[in-house]
């Protein structure tokens, strides 16, 4: 629908997996801030009276 | 097509002397052409409203949802998948339903006739696969094949899949219609591209909710665009709002939808709303192997879970 596929990302954690859980939010994170903000699904014609 | 019309008042006319059924949903000719209404007919005398044309494309298994009454319904191939998922979604039972079935040819698209000429359109008719537009002054006649609802024109399941009376001779299924060329092409896009095809695609929406309506599917008490403690979505026309509106309606329909064509063809605007329940459907069919509503002894997808569902998403 018009949204980066890394933008979205699905992981199966476990509580004891502390290591992987530091791992994918890096990854997640550094994907996420090289793609820059979303400007996409933001309102921009909305007007406050 | 329309000689189906005797039968089907032979057979509904029957069912309600017998007592069978309480009613019997179907069509009866609208006040304008090309506009059949829904009708629901409770006398046997009053079977010869009811008619059939290529002109019945509304989805009758709108009306079925948590009735209590037993009714005989006039079924297409597209109007049976829906009645199964709505049997399979607890919203009807099969024993209620005396399910007349209507193989199918496809339905003529409304406005493919009306953009052919600029004046009124008084009368349309079929004869040997040719389709009969009479206007003032004029009277034109166009190939049947051309003239389909777009959802037809991709249709591999015509004939009905449950039915207790049919009302012809089953019909030859297309084959070999590859229903997802555009839907491929979208896929292919990069996302900005995507995202101006919506915002073009959506742009004249008017947040009417026809399409809601007129789809089986939706069958909700309160619709999530209802709802306002919480608010799920804007109600306003603004494209973000409008976007989130089509976009979790079809996902509501996901592995649900028949393609009947209910919602694009009750659009005032005529949105093609079917790209993103199209969409899913195909999703559905690679991932699942699933079409909805053929079987009455399958559970859908969505609510089943196998150790072989594909995961690659997942890391």
């Amino acid at each position: 629908m018009g949204i980066e596929p890394d933008r979205l990302h699905f992981s199966w954690i476990s509580s004891a997996e502390s290591t992987k859980f530091v791992e994918v939010v890096t990854g997640v994170t550094e994907a996420v801030r090289a793609l820059g903000p979303h400007q996409k699904f933001v309102k921009t014609n909305v007007k406050v009276a | 097509m329309s000689n189906y019309t005797d039968k089907i008042r032979e057979i509904s006319e029957r069912l309600l002397k017998e007592g069978r059924v309480d009613m019997v949903i179907g069509f009866k000719q609208g006040t304008m052409p090309m506009m059949n209404e829904p009708c629901f007919v409770k006398k046997p005398e009053d079977v010869s409203k009811l008619v059939w044309d290529s002109h019945c494309g509304i989805n009758l298994a709108n009306y079925l949802t948590d009735r209590k009454e037993k009714i005989g319904v006039i079924a297409k191939g597209c109007d049976s998948r829906n009645i199964v998922t709505h049997i399979i979604e607890n919203k009807i039972k099969r024993e209620q339903l005396v399910i007349i079935g209507v193989p199918c040819k496809g339905m003529i698209d409304r406005r493919k006739i009306a953009s052919m000429s600029d004046a009124e359109i008084l009368s349309v008719a079929e004869q040997n696969g040719k389709v009969i537009v009479k206007t003032k002054d004029a009277e034109k006649r166009y190939e049947r094949t051309d003239l389909l609802q777009k959802n037809c024109a991709l249709c591999v399941h015509r004939n009905p899949v449950i039915y207790d009376e049919l009302a012809a001779d089953l019909v030859e299924e297309q084959k070999n219609v590859d229903r997802y060329a555009d839907i491929r092409e979208i896929e292919a896009m990069p996302p900005d591209e995507k995202w101006h095809l919506f915002d073009d695609l959506f742009s004249a929406c008017i947040r009417c909710y026809a399409c809601r309506n007129a789809c089986p599917l939706c069958y909700c008490p309160t619709c999530f665009v209802d709802e306002s403690r919480p608010q799920w979505v804007g109600k306003s026309t603004d494209p973000i709002d409008t976007k989130t509106f089509h976009f979790l309606r079809a996902y509501h329909c996901a592995g649900r939808c028949t393609d009947c064509g209910a919602c694009e063809r009750a659009c005032p605007v005529g949105i093609n709303m079917r790209l993103l329940t199209r969409k899913l459907e195909k999703d559905c069919f690679e991932s699942f192997g699933w079409e909805a509503g053929l079987s009455l002894d399958q559970r859908p997808p969505l609510d089943v879970y196998k150790t072989n569902d594909p995961e690659d998403f997942i890391k």
